[in-house]
């Protein structure tokens, strides 16, 4: 079990430093001269730009600018903005917000995806499973910002159920409707998942097995059916986490969150390469460690691999 | 040698425990309905032991199914009854069956690997049996279950249970299923192909353990089996399927001896073990036995080509490095210290159970492995100091022909383009059209119409994907072909006729072969000489003869006894057309 | 003494066949009791006869398996619907003058938010433009972002992951490696910060290069997963056994068996990317504003919501149609190709 978990860890090492040298080297490959943007419309002399190029390392060779900031990342020192914020008070402004969010996406699909999927594994080819497997494509088929909208208009404005958007309360409530919006795809990749999986497992041998024995057949669903199914799913979900948080910007802004998305977005459109990349690597740190929790949940789940 | 069959004393006036009137039972698929068993009649006693025979499609294992309630997806009883201890239980609900199932009726499934649930703990899963039957307090499960562990058989039943499937062999796999079947003390036990996927000799432990435990518990065993030398050494009374229907039933030695229904005495002809049976027994009588295949027995006296050396192996070994259980690095010694010899226009067969190292042997024959010291020698060259070149060259005198039917031949190549690739990839035969000859020609030699030349793999049976397998290995004009388990995986029937074909062949075309496999049986049909192997070595070599009328090692000895079937007297065949 | 007799039930007529049963019976051992229900049976011969062993059944015409797979699917309405659908998305893109002559781009204020009239079906944008026209000349950026995009992922991710799988070892540590951190990065982040990059650069062209930069991982790992799998088969140990080459053996046995779960991948994939490229416009860094777009529209028809939702409506329904007929076609074909619902 140890050296399973071991292997996969130094696995993500080299992961790691690609992943955040290949994103240092997108920003920093970005046109433009911030350092002039950062003068505004009167500019600035040759000398003051020089001596900010010199703070922020801009003048030194790529690779240095990257070991450098690697180097900070250890110290939790991720750089400071053009306009001299931390970045990590940025980012501890714009985390907690997203990751509620996400932790509420991934609860909303993790438990209906599943409900659902493996209702409609069971009744495989009836009325359920049908509806449910079109629904599922609409909701695939549909860009996120389209459902945002309509459910925005519809549940926020039109019937005024939930409030319209987020901002500074970032309360459950306000949350529900994005976090729906958030999940709706995944809650769809869910569903047809479980409905897969158990539909096979359903005609496994050892589920014969199971009722050869005698056992009632809502012990069988449990022990065996649902147990094997929900495997792959747990999976899915384990790494979805550090999808769903990347993958919020759209959210967020038909929401008027401030989280992360919203706040890369910024970032990216003014050429803040500090604050990009250190978000990035951020995210980047949780699809690490999201995979990993992934594995040892796998291995905690499937008893085969443990000494693989 | 001859075997014990179950006797069952005489009970008066005894209410049979099974009684299955005019069975139908059908599938509906999207192509319509599917009768897959017609009008079947059985009866089992209680204690007695039946045996189902029959080839796949046959609806052994349908008929089996319905009895517990278990018919896979749109299976249903359309007609006719069954009655287990004078109920009723045709067509009830699975909540009903439920009180059957286990506690009345058990199952011992087919395939040991895919009916454990690989997430749960032996233990837990023959505990299931238990509750799901209430047949101890909770406080005396752990016991309980250790007890039904090591009655079936499983040593160091405490440990065992703490442990999940994938730890366990094969065999042990199929000691637990057993347990799990007779755990709830169970009046009929049905055994479905309880042990054809494992070794011979662990065969035998099994079912003679079974045999021992279901008379000590007076539970009635339905056996469903391919294998008539199973069927008629563990059951009194034998019924014989053939598409749906039962052709023929009643005593199982007196079927054997003397089959009536025509397809009965196909079976009855072509079964290895029945047909090594009578083989063995025309031997003991001095009688040339009609039914051999081998190179040797067809040919008048020794000619002298065949005492030439085509292939020989000179102290071949192989290791593999691999990890432990524990994740521990060790090396296996998959062959060790191997030499043998294959004589020109012969059949010699490489004999031995999982592991004993047959396959890698081959397949470092066909140069497809490095040893890891030794020598493979072709014709006096040894094939390791050859040059890349020349071993290309070599392949088209040493062909091979693979063990999986459904995976030899790759699904998206034509029946033509399977056959022609040896000839595209050596560059021979010519043009277009005189491709296509030489592929019509040798569809000829298997005995296909040509017209299979625009099929697909996936249209033809198992049996037929063989017969291209072979035609496609015959396409170079080879010396030499490495029959790797080439008819394990077939019917009885099917096997037969490619024995069949592969002995004329030889005669033919003055073939050569290496026939690799486990099954003793065919070995004792088809092979001029025989080399035993196990754990990687040698245990034994020699004429086939010697080795069955005199096998000198334990190892082989316990090999021969434990193919089923063979020690029963059958006669010397006669009487069979 | 038990039971001696012997009831034979058979019509084939052979009472002559009495053999001399006691030659074969072993010694001291007398006959097993024969119990009612259990007496010798033998059944008449079936009609059909028992026909000759393992025969060919030569009446059909010959069927691969992906002519076996066409058969099932044309049985599928779901495979006729989205195939309607599909060649309509491409006839729009391809043609779009054969639906519409009005110029899209042609925008007068004055129309602004008008409801539909004769020759304008859907009525106008806030802008004034036609939305019919701009719905029908939208599919052009869609499909072609979609279909380039698909093909070139298809090329990278396959390259990728049929090396590392048909090699293993080293190269599949490395390549392996190299997929996962791609992975790491979401498609859409990486997208926006490039699309940032060439903001005077944006053409179809660009956003496809995006796209199939970041978006090839999933294809590597199915190819590498179906190369790993076409590796251990039997007919690839038979080719080596013969002497074929290594390019052989993965170009002409291993490919095309690797490519049913890279197709059905690649259809639903091409979904996904035309969702993306939309969710770029709608963002405002995707496509520039001389190229119609639906996502750019829908994203324009944000502020008219309230007043007329059917600004909104007809490109994200056109969108949504698009997209859903490329994934329901991708399902449709792995059904059709799911190895467990073909016969042997």
């Amino acid at each position: 079990m140890l050296r399973y978990v071991g292997r996969r860890l130094l696995q993500m090492i080299p992961v790691f430093f690609g992943a955040t040298l290949l994103i240092y080297a997108l920003v920093f490959l970005m046109p433009g001269d911030p350092v002039q943007a950062l003068g505004g419309d009167r500019g600035l002399t040759e000398a003051a730009a020089e001596k900010i190029r010199q703070e922020y390392n801009l003048d030194k060779p790529f690779i240095v600018q990257y070991l450098l900031y690697i180097k900070g990342i250890f110290v939790l020192d991720f750089g400071t903005t053009f306009s001299g914020q931390p970045v990590i008070d940025v980012m501890a402004r714009a985390f907690p917000v997203t990751i509620k969010l996400a932790i509420m996406a991934l609860l909303f699909e993790s438990i209906l995806g599943i409900i659902f999927g493996v209702i409609a594994g069971i009744r495989r080819g009836g009325i359920f499973d049908s509806t449910v497997l079109v629904l599922s494509l609409i909701v695939i088929a549909v860009p996120t910002f389209v459902i945002g909208f309509v459910l925005q208009f519809l549940v926020g404005v039109k019937w005024g159920l939930l409030p319209v958007t987020v901002g500074s309360n970032t309360s459950i409530t306000a949350l529900i409707m994005p976090a729906v919006v958030l999940g709706a795809v995944s809650f769809a990749y869910v569903l047809r998942l479980t409905r897969q999986s158990v539909s096979e497992n359903l005609r496994a041998d050892y589920v014969r097995t199971a009722r050869a024995k005698g056992m009632s057949g809502f012990n069988v669903m449990n022990r065996h059916v649902l147990r094997n199914s929900l495997i792959p799913v747990a999976t899915f979900l384990g790494a979805d986490l550090g999808a769903l948080m990347g993958g919020a910007i759209v959210t967020e802004g038909i929401f008027g969150i401030n989280g992360v998305g919203g706040t890369l977005y910024q970032a990216i459109l003014k050429g803040e390469p500090t604050t990009v990349v250190s978000i990035v690597t951020v995210l980047v740190i949780v699809y690490i460690i999201a995979n990993l929790l992934v594995d040892l949940i796998y291995a905690v789940l499937d008893p085969r691999i443990r000494y693989a | 040698m001859t075997t014990n069959i179950p006797q069952t004393p005489n009970h008066e006036g005894e209410q049979p425990l099974l009684e299955l009137k005019d069975l139908k039972i059908s599938f509906t698929s999207s192509t319509g309905v599917v009768d897959a068993v017609r009008g079947a009649n059985l009866t089992i006693y209680p204690g007695q032991s039946v045996a189902i025979v029959g080839e796949s499609g046959s609806g052994k294992s349908t008929t089996a199914m319905s009895i517990i309630g278990l018919l896979p997806g749109t299976g249903k009883v359309t007609e006719g009854s069954i009655m287990f201890d004078g109920q009723d239980i045709t067509g009830l609900s699975n909540k009903q069956m439920e009180k059957y199932r286990g506690s009345e009726i058990g199952l011992v499934p087919q395939d040991p690997m895919t009916n454990l649930n690989p997430v749960w703990r032996i233990g837990t899963q023959v505990k299931e049996s238990l509750r799901a039957n209430h047949v101890v307090p909770g406080s005396e499960m752990d016991k309980r279950v250790a007890e039904v562990l090591a009655e079936a058989g499983l040593p160091d039943a405490e440990r065992r249970a703490k442990q999940y499937p994938h730890e366990f062999s094969g065999g042990m796999r199929q000691r637990a299923l057993i347990a799990i079947g007779l755990a709830a003390r169970p009046k009929l036990l049905i055994a479905d192909e309880p042990t054809s996927a494992l070794d011979v000799t662990v065969q035998r432990q099994i079912l003679d353990h079974l045999e021992t435990l279901t008379k000590d518990l007076g539970t009635a065993v339905l056996f469903i089996t391919h294998d008539l030398g199973l069927a008629a050494e563990r059951a009194e009374h034998l019924v014989v399927m053939h598409r749906g229907r039962i052709v023929e039933s009643g005593p199982s030695l007196k079927i054997l001896r003397n089959p009536q229904h025509p397809y009965t005495q196909r079976l009855v002809k072509a079964a290895p073990s029945l047909a090594s049976a009578r083989i063995q027994s025309a031997q003991e009588q001095g009688i040339e036995s009609a039914e051999l295949l081998s190179a040797t027995a067809v040919a008048e006296g020794t000619i002298p080509e065949m005492e030439e050396k085509v292939i020989e192996v000179k102290n071949l070994t192989r290791e593999f490095d691999i990890r432990g259980a524990r994740g521990d690095k060790k090396k296996l010694k998959a062959v060790d210290d191997v030499s043998f010899f294959v004589r020109k226009g012969t059949t010699t067969a490489l004999v031995g159970e999982s592991g004993s190292g047959k396959s890698t042997v081959a397949n470092m024959v066909l140069n497809l492995l490095e040893p890891t010291s030794g020598e493979v020698l072709y014709n006096g060259t040894d094939l390791t100091s050859l040059s890349h070149k020349e071993i290309f060259q070599m392949r088209r005198k040493l062909q091979v022909v693979f063990q999986n039917p459904y995976g030899s031949l790759d699904p998206m190549y034509s029946i033509y383009r399977c056959i022609e690739e040896p000839l595209t990839i050596h560059k021979v035969g010519g043009d277009r059209k005189a491709r296509e000859a030489r592929v019509a020609e040798l569809l000829d030699m298997v005995s296909m119409p040509r017209s299979t030349m625009r099929r697909y793999p996936n249209e033809l049976s198992g049996g037929q994907r063989q017969r291209i397998a072979i035609a496609r290995a015959l396409a170079l004009n080879p010396e030499v072909i490495v029959l790797d388990e080439a008819v394990s995986a077939l019917d009885v029937l099917v096997q037969n006729q490619i024995l069949t074909l592969l002995a004329e062949l030889q005669q033919e075309l003055k073939l050569t072969y290496l026939f690799i496999t486990h099954d003793l049986a065919v070995v004792r049909q088809t092979a001029d000489d025989v080399v035993v192997m196990q754990k990687g070595r040698i245990v034994e070599k020699g004429r086939t003869d010697d080795i069955f009328n005199d096998p000198q090692q334990h190892y082989t000895r316990d090999l021969i006894n434990a193919v089923p079937g063979l020690g029963i007297e059958l006669g010397t065949g006669e009487n069979l057309v | 003494m038990p039971n001696n007799e012997f009831h034979t039930n058979h019509s084939l007529g052979q009472d002559d066949q009495t053999p001399d049963q006691a030659h074969f019976f072993p010694q001291g051992r007398g006959e097993a009791l024969v119990r009612p229900g259990q007496e010798h049976f033998i059944a008449a011969t079936d009609e059909t006869g028992l026909g000759a062993v393992d025969a060919v059944a030569d009446d059909s015409a010959p069927t691969s398996m992906w002519g076996e797979a066409w058969r099932d699917l044309r049985r599928r309405p779901l495979f006729w619907v989205s195939a309607v659908l599909i060649i309509l998305a491409l006839l729009l893109a391809a043609v779009p003058q054969l639906f519409t002559s009005t110029d899209p781009q042609f925008c007068v204020l004055a129309n602004s938010l008008d409801g539909p009239q004769s020759g304008h079906p859907f009525g106008f944008d806030r802008q004034g433009c036609d939305i019919f026209a701009r719905t029908v000349y939208g599919a052009r950026a869609s499909v072609a972002v979609g279909v380039l995009t698909t093909l070139l992922v298809a090329l990278i991710g396959t390259v990728f992951g049929a090396l590392a799988g048909f090699f293993g070892g080293i190269m599949d540590t490395i390549l392996s490696r190299i997929t996962d951190m791609f992975f790491a990065i979401p498609l859409v982040l990486a997208a926006i910060v490039v699309m940032q990059m060439f903001k005077e650069h944006r053409t179809i062209v660009t956003v496809v290069l995006v796209l199939g930069l970041f978006g090839w991982t999933n294809i590597a790992r199915i190819t590498r997963g179906a190369v790993m799998t076409a590796k251990n088969e039997e007919y690839v140990t038979s080719a080596r056994a013969l002497g074929a080459s290594k390019a052989k053996i993965l170009l002409s046995h291993i490919m095309p068996n690797a490519a049913a779960p890279i197709i059905v991948y690649a259809t639903v994939a091409l979904g996904t990317f035309i969702v993306a490229e939309a969710t770029l416009s709608f963002l405002g860094i995707g496509l520039p504003p001389s190229i119609v777009s639906w996502g750019a529209d829908i994203a324009k028809a944000q502020t008219s919501l309230r007043t007329q939702p059917m600004v909104l409506f007809y490109p994200a329904m056109a969108l949504a149609l698009t997209v859903l007929s490329f994934i329901m076609m991708g399902d449709v074909v792995r059904d059709a190709l799911d190895p467990k619902s073909r016969k042997r």
